[in-house]
């Protein structure tokens, strides 16, 4: 099976080792992964802060690059929410009747990671050893946008070693929001406080979620609060082995 | 006069009118502080949330009953202009009165005037948010005649000099002990315990006086029935009921979104404004009345149908939909928002996401633009809204209106955020210019770098971000970068 990697914006510079381990996994899985190096971003953030146009540029180029990809896999939960929620109505308002039909027809073949592994490849085990403390934080456009329910939880409850741990308030929000943390910063860390405190509480060694977004907001709270829990994408679950552990150079 | 006991009082008194409020981000810092208020609103919403969740998820017929609902609420507002006529019909053939308000204004007016026919000089409410929508008691206040808030939380707030935080539960800020100190000094009962009982009966000892002497009323209405003329309250105290049939005049203050076309549709709407609202099957109280009736209830029935901004809304495709709400208030339990800064931080009446998102729209985008902002789209109001208003939508679309109408001003030319928004647009719109830009991002963030190879403090909107969390240095190779050398590393899987 082919697949193109859209690694997102965000991703490909502030979390390579993402990107890394989803080459990892999907080629252990036997899949054959390209990357068009034109790729620059979705038009998620200019969107949700009203910059329309300009997220209109960004998503006719996602269109136009991925108009004859076989699947376009993106290891983010609300960067595939972008492109299913916004870019019908982008391009009903700014776009042509070609640009439209062409987004129809790519649209599904545009996959988040758990869904490309649970429903394209069907896979659940994947093959994984994580030996540590787990706990899933469901990101809201992963949980609400996507509608992805259970996929995280069966791929993470089959990784070997690995001990899941339950999040309370699963779906309450971490705060986040892109532009929200810095326009309204003091309500945003109000929110990262309440989730941290359930967090913690779970005592795990690692947090994970389907978006690198979230796990940002969370990783840097826990960072200036100086806990040892850490953040991990799903992704870099999915890829370690008892050979090749997350965290060892690639 | 004792001196006024604000039931929050490390807090300035809040300012309800989006004409004159800070923008939310401002408005919410005192509250913010003010941990007392915090866990009042924590607590209140995730006790009514609880219950709305179990009884939603009892109703195996939930998912249709919500479609029902929303069908309904779009059909009206698609045929509006025919419902309203017909209500006004039938409402005058059963022998009340018809006025049609175009704005707050005119609004206020019309019942100044009525009040006037009836030479009230008091008057007893029930809660209704659109008369504070169009800041009715100060007016009420300046023409001589005393408003007297008869639903238990508006009593609460009125005697505390406060302002309502919820649609549905307007003291929900306010905890028994707060209520208490209120009560004993407003209404001279030094001696009052913190008691439920004790409290309610105090409250009622007090609003029986007005109920028997007061002989006019405002109320707002859930609903009116085009096919009957008929106008809907729900409440929980029965306190609505008396103002609806003990006094000589009643007038009801309605937004002109709140008709229904028949009578049976309230038994899909009423279904899920109970459960959405206060989670319950059903509320306690339920009051259907058409125009007067000789020898029951009031003689005179005025009915003032508000307009104020809701024709505009109406023309528009997206927006249209904020117009269906039945304010349930669930999208207010719900956000994780409003859960951090209860309801005064809007500076409306109506707060949480449905009033994120109608307060500018009332406005005509002309105040509140903060408000489409104050939200992390996490979409959790959409998922509970019984009349599925897709708010991050509606949010999403107003906030391009406030960039549309700002971008060319030339006060944001050198305002980080719009610079910042289009250089990354410039830079998205090649792989070459976006890995020139990583590049000098990783270059000029090392300015800030402590040895840990974290980020501690930024300056300008970074700031905002330093506040609270760390930011990991960019890493010394993006992932394209990677990929495309990966070939060429010794050790690394090829490709």
């Amino acid at each position: 099976m082919r697949a193109s990697l859209f690694i997102t914006c965000y991703n490909d510079t502030l979390f390579p080792e993402t990107g890394q381990a989803v080459v990892r996994l999907l080629e252990r899985l036997g899949v054959e992964l390209d990357f068009l190096p034109a790729q620059t971003c979705c038009g998620q953030m200019h969107a949700n802060t009203g910059f329309r146009a300009e997220a209109f540029s960004q998503a006719k180029r996602f269109v136009q690059l991925y108009r004859d990809a076989e699947s376009v896999v993106i290891p983010s939960s609300s960067c595939v929410a972008m492109i299913r929620d916004q870019y019908s109505g982008l391009f009903e308002e700014l776009g042509n009747e070609d640009l439209r039909k062409q987004f129809a027809a790519l649209l599904p073949r545009v996959f988040e990671l758990s869904e490309f592994l649970t429903d394209k490849l069907g896979v659940e085990d994947v093959g994984a050893y994580f030996p540590h403390r787990v706990t899933y934080h469901a990101s809201c456009h992963g949980l609400r946008g996507l509608q992805v329910g259970d996929r995280p939880f069966r791929l993470l409850n089959k990784v070997r070693g690995l001990q899941l741990v339950p999040l309370a308030n699963l779906d309450r929000c971490c705060g986040f929001g892109g532009t929200f943390s810095v326009k309204n910063a003091e309500v945003s860390t109000a929110m990262l406080d309440a989730k941290l405190t359930d967090v913690l509480a779970t005592n795990a060694e690692y947090c994970t979620a389907l978006d690198n977004s979230c796990l940002m907001h969370l990783g840097g709270g826990l960072h200036r609060q100086k806990k040892s829990l850490q953040t991990v994408h799903i992704a870099g679950i999915l890829a370690s082995t008892a050979e090749h552990p997350h965290g060892a150079a690639v | 006069m004792s001196a006024p006991v604000h039931p929050t009082a490390t807090v300035p008194s809040p300012v309800m009118d989006p004409r004159l409020a800070p923008p939310f981000p401002t408005a919410a810092l005192p509250i913010l502080q003010n941990t007392q208020l915090r866990k009042n609103v924590a607590h209140a919403t995730d006790v009514i949330q609880a219950k709305r969740n179990n009884l939603v998820a009892e109703k195996k017929d939930w998912r249709e009953l919500r479609n029902s609902a929303a069908a309904i609420r779009a059909h009206v507002l698609a045929n509006l202009g025919s419902y309203l006529e017909e209500f006004e019909t039938n409402c005058t053939a059963a022998g009340g009165t018809v006025h049609w308000a175009r704005d707050a204004e005119e609004a206020r007016a019309i019942i100044l005037r009525i009040l006037r026919e009836e030479n009230a000089t008091e008057v007893i409410k029930i809660k209704t948010m659109t008369s504070a929508e169009i800041q009715l008691n100060p007016a009420l206040e300046a023409a001589g005649i005393k408003a007297i808030e008869t639903d238990l939380a508006e009593l609460i707030l009125q005697l505390g000099d406060d302002e309502p935080s919820h649609i549905v539960v307007p003291a929900l800020h306010v905890n028994r002990r707060q209520v208490r100190e209120i009560f004993a000094q407003k209404m001279g009962l030094p001696e009052l315990s913190d008691d439920p009982e004790a409290l309610t009966a105090a409250a009622r000892t007090y609003l029986r006086k007005k109920f028997l002497s007061v002989p006019t009323a405002i109320s707002g209405a859930n609903f009116l029935i085009a096919e009957t003329g008929s106008v809907v309250i729900v409440e929980s105290e029965g306190n609505g009921r008396m103002c609806l049939t003990l006094p000589r005049a009643l007038i009801t203050l309605a937004g002109i979104e709140k008709v229904l076309p028949r009578f049976a549709d309230l038994e899909v709407l009423l279904q899920v404004l109970a459960r959405s609202a206060t989670g319950e099957r059903m509320n306690p109280y339920t009051s259907l009345w058409s125009g007067v009736t000789a020898g029951d209830g009031p003689e005179r029935f005025h009915v003032v149908l508000l307009d104020n901004g809701r024709s505009e809304i109406l023309r528009r495709k997206v927006e249209r939909q904020t117009l269906q709400c039945i304010r349930c208030g669930a999208c207010m339990n719900t956000c994780p928002v409003y859960r951090q800064t209860g309801g005064h931080a809007y500076g409306s009446p109506y707060a949480g996401p449905i009033g994120a998102i109608l307060t500018p729209q009332l406005e005509h985008m002309q105040h509140a633009q903060s408000l489409p902002y104050a939200s992390s789209l996490c979409a959790a109001c959409y998922e509970v809204c019984p009349v599925k208003i897709n708010i991050p939508e509606v949010l999403i679309e107003l906030r391009a209106q406030v960039v549309n109408q700002e971008r060319s001003q030339p006060a944001r030319w050198f305002d980080p955020m719009y610079l910042g928004m289009k250089a990354a647009n410039f830079a998205f719109a090649s792989a070459t210019r976006f890995r020139l830009a990583q590049r000098l991002g990783r270059v000029g963030l090392r300015l800030f770098t402590g040895k840990n190879g974290w980020i501690r403090r930024l300056p300008s909107l970074g700031a905002r971000w330093t506040m609270s969390r760390d930011l990991r240095a960019l890493p010394e190779e993006t992932f394209r970068d990677w990929w495309a050398t990966r070939d060429a590393k010794p050790g690394k899987e090829s490709r």
